[in-house]
């Protein structure tokens, strides 16, 4: 099994040179922190700043440059500044190579489910509805289960969707799965020390798996 | 040049009724209208509706005038972090529309560049899309989306002129830019108001023409929601 840093680990992976790229908060901001130094790539922040940096030194602190988590950061040499309507212009527009965020539920279409749950206070969707009808690649970082085991790669979503038929792949404590545009998780990966049947088991949706499944490799 | 100065934030939101309809820039904590909010408490006028990314925290930012029960409607993007908020939503006391945040941001731009009405992928197949027109446009399908327009809109900037020419700084700029434009009436608070000439016509981000009335606050307090830090190695 993997835990939240080997989430992150094995997501930073999927990331190449030349790279825009949009973190969401939780996990994938985390990401950040193991993208190959060598890469070159520039992290968006939705709230107007392309270049992301490290979180500032105590003196460093600027109430004026935060991340869309409302983070303190810093800005990377040769970064830009914006308004929120030119950040939504360039994720709307396409523009964003990549965007990492985390979901409640996915489904085998590819559906996600990650700003409500009925009966629970709403705090609203923030740019997540944005994100996910615009973003070229989406990748998924989540728990495979709920904390009572109830599977959270489904047949169709339970709770209120964010967005349809986005997801291309998905990084859980236990696999890495490929949405296919069939319909269906197709197994890549699995997480050390787990089995293809325990990720069946795991997997309430269509679970394709053609030949070895290999385990995570760091 | 015209001089569009005002004293102080009471006298810039002076006539600003009961009923409203206003717009506050920020994002989160950051560049919101410290002086104009304080001011509007004092004032005490009620039935407003905010439309604002965030609704501040409980004691901070519009946090404050729905503490004092002068919000009638929010229209945000995120609100999570308001405990009094969510108090009132449950209890009915208030109204809130919730929309995706690039949508929110475009509805803003589009109110101030006389747009009606737009198309946007955000929201298609969710609870946002109920009741709006979806159209498809080479093979993918969009929600319309309408434009927002405010009787008085309240922005924050680091510099302005006497004109209204206002410059931003870091991520404080946000919604900053479009509710200036969208406003009938634009109220811009400034941390230094300096004279026309001294600020770079390259470097304004809004032009004048859209701010109404400008003044140069006071005792920014410029809170921060989470201070993240790197230890100094």
């Amino acid at each position: 099994m993997l835990d939240k840093i080997g989430i992150a680990k094995r997501i930073a992976q999927e990331v190449r040179d030349g790279m825009y790229i949009n973190l969401g908060i939780g996990i994938p901001t985390l990401v950040a922190n193991y993208i190959p130094k060598a890469l070159n790539v520039v992290l968006q922040s939705e709230n107007g700043l392309l270049g992301i940096g490290p979180f500032p030194t105590e003196e460093n602190v600027d109430a004026d440059l935060i991340n869309a988590g409302k983070q303190t950061i810093t800005m990377m040499p040769g970064s830009s500044l914006f308004s929120s309507a030119e950040s939504f212009g360039m994720i709307r527009g396409g523009h964003v190579d990549l965007t990492i965020l985390g979901a409640m539920e996915v489904s085998e279409a590819g559906d996600i489910a990650n700003w409500k749950v009925p009966g629970k206070m709403v705090k609203g969707m923030g740019g997540a509805m944005d994100l996910v009808a615009s973003a070229k690649n989406i990748i998924v970082a989540m728990q495979h289960c709920s904390k009572d085991g109830a599977s959270k790669l489904l047949k169709q979503c339970t709770l209120p969707i964010t967005g349809l038929k986005c997801v291309k792949k998905i990084v859980t404590d236990l696999a890495v799965l490929d949405v296919i545009p069939e319909g269906g998780f197709k197994l890549l990966e699995r997480a050390p020390g787990v089995s293809v049947d325990e990720i069946r088991k795991a997997t309430e949706g269509k679970l394709i798996v053609s030949g070895e499944i290999p385990e995570i490799k760091f | 040049m015209i001089n569009k100065v005002v004293e102080n934030a009471e006298v810039a939101v002076r006539d600003i009724p009961d009923n409203a309809v206003l717009m506050l820039g920020g994002f989160g904590l950051s560049g919101i209208p410290e002086n104009c909010i304080n001011a509007i408490l004092k004032k005490g006028i009620k039935g407003l509706t905010c439309i604002s990314n965030n609704a501040g925290v409980d004691d901070f930012g519009i946090g404050l005038l729905l503490k004092s029960r002068q919000v009638k409607k929010m229209i945000s993007s995120y609100v999570g972090e308001n405990a009094e908020f969510e108090r009132q939503l449950l209890s009915g006391e208030l109204e809130v529309e919730l929309i995706p945040q690039g949508t929110l941001a475009e509805r803003c731009r589009a109110g101030g560049a006389g747009i009606p009405a737009f198309f946007t992928p955000a929201g298609y197949g969710t609870e946002v899309a109920e009741g709006k027109e979806v159209r498809e446009f080479d093979g993918k399908k969009y929600l319309m989306e309408h434009w927002l327009k405010a009787d008085f809109s309240i922005v924050k900037a680091w510099k302005g002129d006497t004109s209204g020419n206002l410059i931003y700084r870091g991520t404080a700029r946000n919604f900053n830019p479009m509710m200036a434009a969208a406003g009938k009436i634009t109220i811009a608070e400034v941390e230094e108001l300096v004279s026309p000439g001294e600020l770079d016509p390259n470097h304004i981000h809004t032009p004048g023409i859209y701010v109404q009335r400008i003044f140069q606050g006071k005792n920014y307090e410029k809170r921060i929601e989470q201070k993240t830090i790197t230890k100094a190695s």
